[in-house]
């Protein structure tokens, strides 16, 4: 009787679903594999370029002159320059020269699609996350150096204690777009092979001869992530960006009763 | 750099229908982008609401993503429409137009954001200033909230227009053959995919860095009353 039920199923969404939905279904385990394909390039690529991009954004920061040059042109060329090219160059380019192909780097790294992407999306984000950190960097307000200066920080400490800790906060709301960026801009792994979620969905209609299904699906799918990164960002948001929320009148009302008159926190 | 030099009409051609793409799908954007504004903007919830559907599916779908779906889910579903309706027989969506749509459409999203910003910049008793006046709601935008819109919203286009230009390199994975599918089949054919990469890039270099230096020249043009806003 459930067969006979899940086969009257099957014919009515035949006959009737604009979509193929029994094909999603049946390859629906290679899009969660794809999931993970696509959340692993994402976030180990902001994880290292979050790493890589502390110290280049304190020497941005800074004033040692070279140093200064040398990190602006480097955000400057991957900033100015698309990622679908930047993968490319190194997923594709590399091989051209002998001395790559022969290095001890090119069989387990240089050659598989997988680490190309992952150089490249985080040599790209590394440049957008060290230009983020160093305008909150620069945006630290003067009297908190001064005051660490006074109370006898050496210049490592302060930048330690003081203003990382603060700046890398203010930079967190900027930052929630540079991970939908990133989560987005990871689709580029699908032209070099690799079966992200996109990946899945072009394998997919290529498969059966689709021209929705696949696409839809990845669509749906990137939409849900997107949804629960930005879910997750305003939880921390809220955590450790309490200081700056505004004051909720009603709030402040029942905090001092009677006394002073509300003041209004307009951001 | 022989080889380059070899190839140096296939890569101008694909520079030419890259900026084609880039120009055309501006426009779209342009326009997408005003309407969504006006939209969020309206006090009807209906207007209000297909503005926030728009930005939102748009905003959260990758734009490779969305470039494919409109190729080959365009084709397939303006034939099947042509099918039912018998408007049509077999259409073939070009490369360059749902190049040019999507990236249109996706920009829009953008340019809702950032007018919809500039828009509200705009001191209120100004636009009521204007309808006190007596002025139609259209002269109202056309000589009030227009010329002081694109001072506010010149930031956020110029910055736009550069992630837009180089969203046009996406189109290659569709098979349009610009600088990027240009260059891509000239390296493989000379065997050289490394030099003919890194001249797409320092391509692509040069045309943000001349859209940067015009629209910052543009902004400075715009905000000639305002000396200290601008940097």
């Amino acid at each position: 009787m459930n067969g006979s039920f899940l086969s009257s199923l099957r014919t009515l969404i035949e006959t009737y679903a604009p979509l193929d939905v029994i094909v999603i279904i049946e390859n629906f385990d290679r899009f969660l594999y794809g999931v993970l394909v696509t959340l692993e390039l994402t976030f180990l690529s902001l994880a290292l370029g979050a790493m890589l991009a502390i110290p280049l954004a304190i020497i941005l920061a800074s004033d040692h002159r070279i140093g200064k040059f040398l990190v602006a042109s480097y955000t400057y060329l991957f900033r100015g320059t698309p990622l679908l090219i930047q993968t490319y160059l190194i997923y594709f380019g590399l091989g051209q020269f002998a001395w790559v192909r022969e290095s001890l780097l090119w069989d387990p790294i240089l050659s598989q699609a997988w680490w190309c992407a992952l150089i490249a999306f985080t040599l790209n984000t590394t440049a957008y996350t060290t230009e983020l950190f160093c305008g909150a960097i620069k945006a630290t307000p003067k009297g908190e150096k001064e005051a660490a200066i006074a109370c006898g920080f050496s210049a490592a400490g302060r930048m330690r204690h003081i203003i990382l800790p603060a700046a890398l906060r203010r930079a967190l709301p900027a930052y929630s777009n540079e991970v939908i960026f990133m989560l987005h801009g990871s689709v580029i792994a699908s032209t070099i092979t690799l079966q992200d979620i996109l990946g899945v969905g072009r394998w997919l209609n290529g498969r059966y001869y689709l021209a929705y299904e696949g696409f839809i699906t990845a669509a749906v799918l990137y939409m849900i992530l997107v949804f629960f990164i930005t879910r997750v960002f305003r939880y921390s948001e809220q955590r450790w960006l309490a200081h700056l929320q505004p004051r909720s009148t009603r709030e402040i009302g029942a905090g001092d009763k009677g006394g002073m008159p509300p003041t209004l926190h307009v951001r | 750099m022989d080889a380059l030099f070899e190839y140096r009409q296939a890569l101008i051609d694909g520079i030419l229908i890259t900026l084609a793409l880039a120009f055309f799908s501006l426009l779209i954007a342009v326009g997408l982008g005003l309407l969504g504004a006006l939209a969020k903007l309206s006090e009807r919830p209906a207007a209000r609401a297909c503005a926030d559907g728009y930005t939102t599916v748009v905003r959260g779908v990758p734009d490779l993503v969305l470039m494919l779906l409109v190729f080959f889910g365009g084709q397939q579903l303006l034939n099947s429409l042509g099918g039912v309706t018998g408007w049509w027989d077999y259409i073939e969506v070009n490369q360059f137009i749902a190049g040019v749509f999507t990236i249109g459409v996706i920009f829009g999203a953008y340019m809702t954001e950032s007018f919809r910003g500039a828009i509200l910049a705009i001191p209120r008793g100004q636009i009521e200033a204007g309808l006190a006046y007596g002025m139609t709601s259209f002269q109202v935008f056309y000589r009030i909230i227009a010329p002081q819109m694109v001072r506010y919203a010149l930031p956020s286009f110029t910055n736009n227009w550069l992630v837009q230009l180089k969203t046009t390199a996406l189109v290659s994975v569709i098979g349009l053959h610009d600088v990027v599918y240009n260059a891509f089949v000239a390296g493989r054919t000379t065997r050289q995919l490394f030099t003919f990469m890194f001249a797409v890039l320092v391509i692509y270099l040069v045309l943000t860095a001349i859209s940067d230096v015009f629209l910052r020249w543009l902004g400075r043009y715009y905000s000639k009353d305002m000396r200290s806003a601008t940097r």
